[in-house]
């Protein structure tokens, strides 16, 4: 499979264990699909046979509400088991509607679930690594909306005092949260210069082309002096274009016979942009 | 044994001598700091390793969070502010970041109690001991003078495991236990023998509990006098035998009566040896500014007080039809 192919995989499996859940959040999962496909098979240092490794890189998913992206990304990577998916959200499951920590499942790094606690959990682990004198990059991801949380801010602010470089940011910046429009909500813009305004390198992304998300990624990694984040640009419900940019599809899960649909439009979706992306190509090459 | 003769030290004193302690035996002892380092006692630390002190600001949430992933790299951090603001405006922070993911954080709470004086109510840490106690998996430490802050604190950062609230005050006060006074996280201190009844108290107020029970002394009331420095896991052992040896309980602590010491020695009480008990804090309201013995005396919190109280409590119990 390449990129491409993996996230419609994974975008999937969402479908599937979240219908089978009954209950979860399924736009943002389906949002941040390639982004969590270009971090676990092109860029992250890490491996599923051995999720302890101190050398590690770390994704801290402080969005917590959008695990099955996680969940589904990590067992596409070989974490565990696929079925184990069909567990999400059921008692005595260690796939928990929220990610936890103590719950044993490989490739969870924190509990949360929680908004904005993220961004200082890769801070203390950034000032961790640099104490013993590792290199591991910490990849942190946040919703749009939940840079409403004023912690966020505390974070970004110790980040960049102690120049820790080793953070990449990401923020899912789909525009929409449970109540509406983000902008209408609490309005963040302009959220480049916000970041900047407190020492980040920014970069912007569409969050659906693996080249560009890739590009970010890499440029980070570059950063000797500054934390960076990346806004990546996604739409809610990617891959299922009766539910996309819909926000009541925030909190909600298909039912089985929306399922069959959903999955009907993912092998649309998979195809439209396997044909824009070889024009892309074509028209660079 | 008991020291009478050594003076007055304040528990935050201790507190930044035991971290100081923990520090020089351990190099992954790590510290963080929310701008009042020096009033907290963790400037000790700092000035001797500076490498391994990070400053945050006033940024508690922050601060907590950073603990949790300092521990999650293999650090043992300890992170410092006021109480009223370790313990409360980072609760759910401590709450998710900390106790959800089981990490060994300490965190210190200092300046609680109504004997922070003329800050008023805002800085008087009155609710912490019943918000950090809450938490699934929580230790809580109030040690009851600055030899035992030393000790208990070295011990949190360096023989327990899982999340830790450790909690002192500002005041000096006087500083009794010696070294040679055996103290095990979990386990009560019988400071004083008696068989009337038994005062149990923690903190500052152990000191006050251990006057009053040397006035009831002199009024025929043997009184036995127990240091709870963990308040959780309560010793429960410790409390049954109170219970079912006296038959009267006090507790007396610098705490709101809601949800402090005395709601977890009645947890104990009444489901192993339900007896008489009278819950001593403040009661119900916040604080205010006053010289600390002015507010000690408005809740009726200093030894003589105490006495007349108890006294009262106890003989209209004994007379009960």
């Amino acid at each position: 499979m390449d990129l491409i192919e993996t996230s419609y995989y994974i975008r999937g499996l969402i479908i599937k264990m979240l219908a089978s859940a009954g209950s979860g959040h399924t736009g943002g999962s389906l949002g941040l699909a390639d982004v969590f496909t270009s971090l676990y098979f092109n860029i992250l240092n890490h491996n599923p046979n051995n999720p302890n490794d101190p050398l590690r890189d770390r994704v801290i998913l402080s969005a917590g509400h959008v695990a099955p992206v996680l969940y589904a990304t990590l067992s596409a990577a070989g974490y565990f088991d696929v079925s184990e998916l069909f567990t999400l959200r059921k008692f005595g499951s260690r796939l928990q509607g929220h990610p936890a920590r103590d719950k044993g499942l490989p490739g969870i790094e924190t509990s949360s679930g929680s908004l904005g606690q993220g961004l200082s959990i890769a801070v203390g682990l950034a000032l961790a690594a640099r104490l013993d004198n590792r290199n591991f990059r910490i990849y942190s991801i946040h919703g749009d909306g939940e840079l409403q949380e004023g912690q966020i801010w505390e974070a970004a602010m110790s980040a960049a005092h102690y120049k820790l470089s080793a953070i990449t940011a990401i923020v899912d910046c789909n525009g929409l949260q449970i109540d509406g429009p983000v902008e209408r909500v609490m309005n963040l813009n302009p959220l480049r210069d916000k970041w900047a305004s407190f020492g980040w390198n920014v970069f912007e992304c569409d969050g659906h082309k693996h080249t560009e998300i890739q590009t970010c990624f890499k440029l980070a990694a570059q950063s000797m002096e500054a934390p960076s984040v990346v806004l990546a640009r996604t739409i809610m419900g990617k891959g299922v274009h009766t539910i996309e940019n819909d926000n009541r599809w925030h909190g909600k899960a298909p039912n089985p016979e929306e399922a069959t649909e959903f999955l009907c439009q993912l092998n649309e979706s998979l195809k439209i942009d396997y044909q824009k992306n070889r024009k892309n190509r074509d028209i660079q090459g | 044994m008991i020291y009478r003769d050594k003076g007055s030290r304040s528990t935050r004193a201790g507190f930044g001598e035991g971290l100081l302690d923990a520090g020089m035996l351990n190099g992954d002892v790590v510290a963080l700091g929310a701008d009042i380092t020096a009033s907290t006692g963790v400037n000790l630390f700092a000035v001797q390793f500076p490498g391994r002190f990070f400053s945050l600001g006033i940024a508690e949430q922050n601060g907590a969070g950073v603990a949790a992933g300092l521990a999650l790299g293999g650090k043992i951090p300890v992170f410092t502010t006021y109480a009223v603001f370790s313990a409360m405006r980072t609760l759910d922070q401590i709450r998710v970041s900390v106790c959800y993911n089981n990490l060994h954080v300490i965190t210190g709470g200092a300046h609680a109690g109504i004997s922070v004086g003329p800050d008023g109510a805002t800085h008087q840490a009155l609710e912490d001991i019943a918000v950090m106690r809450s938490l699934p998996g929580m230790n809580v430490f109030s040690p009851c003078d600055a030899t035992q802050a030393r000790i208990l604190t070295r011990m949190a950062i360096l023989d327990c495991t899982g999340p830790v609230y450790i909690r002192f005050g500002r005041e000096a006060v006087p500083d009794f236990t010696g070294e040679d006074m055996e103290t095990v996280p979990g386990k009560a201190q019988i400071l004083r023998p008696g068989n009337h009844l038994t005062l149990i108290s923690t903190g500052h107020m152990v000191w006050e509990a251990l006057g009053a029970a040397a006035i009831l002394a002199r009024s025929g009331i043997n009184a036995r006098v127990i240091n709870i420095h963990t308040i959780k896991p309560i010793d429960r052992q410790a409390i049954i035998g109170a219970a079912r040896e006296t038959g009267f309980i006090v507790t007396i602590e610098e705490h709101q009566v809601d949800g402090g010491l005395g709601s977890a020695v009645a947890e104990v009480v009444v489901s192993e040896a339900p007896v008489q008990m009278e819950i001593i804090g403040i009661p119900g309201c916040f604080g205010e500014s006053g010289q600390p013995a002015e507010l000690l005396t408005k809740f009726g919190l200093t030894s003589s007080q105490l006495a007349v109280r108890i006294e009262q409590t106890f003989r209209n119990w004994k007379n009960q039809p």
